[in-house]
């Protein structure tokens, strides 16, 4: 039974973490209605960036924290600029083959200046212990990674739903015309989106430097997990990402102790599942098409 | 509805990847020289393995810079009584791929007029040069690939294995662990050839020493989440964990191994590493952990100076699969050049049975029986980084594990040519 609990906790520790990684996933499919195939890229970029400033300029992990959002909310407004908004009006299929090609050349970008054998990076200081109760214990940095990754989905939440800012962004892209007429700049607020997811899948890749081999390909295996959490969820559903990063997190850990073969394809198991009993997620909106 | 056909159709795309076919014609080309001569008046080497991919780091175009330092060294030695002064290096890249591998050996050998094929890691790739090399009669040595098979059930006249196979991984490391008291082991693995054959070739180590494999945990391949792998296998308290993973799948698994909170008590064995990976991870994080070595740069004088030599020109230190590539390319020449000629056939009657002694191989010999080249391999202990005392210098040998004891007996091999 401990066991049982035990493996509980790596797992709900673990979906926090998914549930951060596609939150930015779903937050540019919500908005913008755009497949960013590239987020595993961008969520390399995060952890490669982080190794990067660490050597050539001595910033610790929590410097990190900070710098590497800003530094690909830039880049992301850049890709937003330059390529993704030509595309916008056209079939999303455009947009997610442009992010798919994207995301070939970063990794291999990396590859070329990194090397394959990945980056070093330890433990940020204060949090290398564990923390024990009676007979369960979880590593003191999974706990921060599960804590904090929930704490900034909520504030995500929040931004988008209950602020004017929120307000804005989310009619700029439900119905452009309108919210122009009534003097918005609508153009203003759309950038910045794509920007801030892209800064989401660097804060992943900022969280998951300590505890995952940074490498060029670290992104590439975890985008298909991470679509199947926003699939699961809901395409474009926050509240859904969350949720289903968690019941993913545990659907692997339990797989892991009980059917280890078979962790990776029960997630997709579940996928299927979802997808035919509800075809647009847990918690995502039909559309009528 | 429409998005989630999107998201169907993108996992599709995700999934099929870059599916290269590549349909290699057989049209056989024998050997072209007589017996006794230098065929296309130039000796020709090829390396063929993974210029871009997982294995780069460890093997790779460093490999091939390797060879080349062979060849001039070789030139060095024998100046003007050399069999020929035209030395060719040529190179492919296989990227882990059979099929790859298989077209670009025909390549090699006909088009670019290799005498030689060297190195190719994977090994379903190594095992597929080593079918062309047997139809063209032209000679191969592997150095990156661990499959004993190329020494055993799919042996041939032409093929070699030079440095290390998964028989020398397990001996090294489960047997003598097992000896020195680790008796009881789980094992975590990659479900897949490499991952299954590393255990069963683990078990028979361990159980031959006295010791026993508990729990055999298999995980998807590729992997990045070991957490609760790491909590299960630790569960019934091991004497070893034991972990058959290689890449970016050890380093997650070290990591989060570190963060378990139970390298303390339980000593973590890794099956197949590279000085490469340690130095990816940085040795504090890898401290303790003990593996297998074929060769390793700081053992003594004289591989610190080759070591040396190798860092003029490539500015890291050597793998051992570097130092492999090294002495199989000049081990080949002196061959060739006992023969008076690169016929494969000729140069095989020479390397056959031959005893040699370079900084790569100690007390080193390539078995006739079935062209499995044994040598002295090296347990190993990675230090802490307050051992480590300059770049590199991750490793601290704990045993020699003597050449005839190293490898799989002639007898068990299964090998007819």
């Amino acid at each position: 039974m401990s066991a049982f609990i035990q493996y509980t906790l790596q797992g709900l520790a673990t979906g926090g973490f998914y549930a951060l990684a596609a939150l930015g996933l779903a937050v540019i499919f919500g908005v913008m209605g755009v497949v960013n195939f590239s987020h595993g890229a961008m969520y390399m970029l995060g952890a490669v960036g982080s190794a990067v400033l660490l050597d050539v300029a001595d910033v610790p992990f929590w410097g990190a924290l900070v710098v590497v959002p800003v530094l690909l909310f830039l880049f992301g407004i850049l890709v937003e600029r330059l390529l993704v908004r030509w595309l916008l009006a056209l079939d999303p299929l455009y947009n997610f083959l442009l992010t798919f090609g994207l995301t070939l050349l970063i990794v291999d970008l990396v590859k070329r200046r990194y090397g394959v054998s990945g980056l070093p990076y330890e433990l940020p200081a204060g949090l290398e212990g564990r923390v024990t109760i009676g007979g369960l214990s979880l590593s003191s940095y999974q706990l921060f990674a599960a804590f904090f990754s929930v704490a900034l989905c909520i504030a995500v939440w929040l931004l988008l739903t209950k602020t004017r800012i929120g307000m804005i962004v989310r009619a700029s892209t439900e119905d452009a015309e309108r919210t122009r007429a009534l003097g918005i700049n609508v153009g203003r607020w759309v950038t910045p989106v794509f920007g801030f997811g892209i800064a989401l899948a660097g804060v992943a890749g900022v969280l998951a430097a300590p505890f995952r081999a940074i490498t060029a390909d670290m992104g590439s295996n975890f985008i298909i997990i991470l679509f199947a959490v926003v699939v699961i969820g809901g395409l474009g559903s926050i509240l859904g990402a969350v949720m289903a990063g968690f019941l993913v997190g545990l659907v692997e850990a339990y797989g892991q102790a009980y059917a280890p073969s078979y962790a990776q394809v029960l997630i997709f198991v579940l996928m299927a599942a979802v997808v035919l009993v509800r075809p647009a997620g847990l918690f995502g909106r039909e559309e009528a098409s | 509805m429409r998005h989630t056909r999107m998201i169907s159709l993108a996992a599709m795309v995700a999934g099929s990847g870059l599916v290269l076919t590549a349909c290699g014609s057989s049209a056989g080309g024998g050997p072209a020289a007589a017996s006794g001569k230098i065929s296309d008046d130039k000796i020709v080497l090829a390396v063929l393995n993974d210029q871009s991919g997982v294995y780069k780091d460890l093997s790779g175009p460093n490999s091939v810079e390797a060879v080349k330092m062979a060849v001039e060294d070789w030139k060095a030695k024998h100046k003007d009584d050399a069999v020929s002064k035209n030395i060719e290096v040529v190179t492919a890249d296989h990227q882990n791929k059979p099929d790859i591998a298989n077209t670009k050996a025909q390549e090699l050998y006909d088009r670019q007029k290799a005498d030689i094929i060297l190195d190719v890691p994977t090994s379903s790739a190594a095992l597929a040069v080593a079918t062309q090399a047997k139809t063209k009669k032209k000679v191969y040595i592997n150095i990156g690939a661990g499959t004993t098979a190329l020494t055993g059930a799919q042996c041939n006249k032409y093929t070699f294995h030079w440095a290390y196979d998964t028989y020398m991984l397990a001996k090294g490391t489960g047997g003598t662990l097992t000896k020195d008291g680790g008796k009881k082991w789980n094992v975590v693995y990659p479900d897949y050839a490499f991952g299954q054959d590393m255990t069963k070739s683990f078990e028979g180590q361990i159980t031959a020493a006295g010791g026993a494999i508990g729990q055999k945990v298999p995980t998807p391949f590729p992997n990045d989440n070991f957490a609760t792998y790491i909590t299960k296998a630790a569960a019934d308290k091991p004497d070893v964990i034991g972990t058959m993973h290689a890449g970016g799948d050890l380093i997650n698994f070290v990591k989060q191994y570190n963060q378990a909170g139970i390298s303390d008590q339980i000593k973590l064995a890794v099956g197949l590493m590279f000085i490469t990976d340690i130095h990816s991870l940085g040795a504090e994080q890898f401290k303790g952990v003990t593996f297998t070595e074929a060769w390793y740069w700081n053992f003594d004088e004289q591989n610190r100076a080759w070591a040396d030599k190798f860092q003029a020109k490539t500015k890291t230190r050597p793998s051992f699969a570097h130092a492999a590539n090294y002495s199989a390319a000049f081990n080949y020449l002196e061959a060739v050049q006992e023969a008076g000629s690169d016929t494969g056939d000729d140069v095989v009657a020479k390397l056959e049975g031959k005893k040699i002694n370079d900084f790569f191989l100690r007390n080193g010999e390539v078995r006739a029986a079935d062209h499995r080249v044994i040598h002295d391999a090296y347990l190993a202990e990675v230090k802490p980084a307050s051992e480590v005392k300059e770049e590199w210098d991750y490793e601290k040998i704990v045993a020699t594990i003597p050449a005839a004891e190293a490898f799989k007996p002639v007898a068990e091999s299964g090998c007819s040519m």
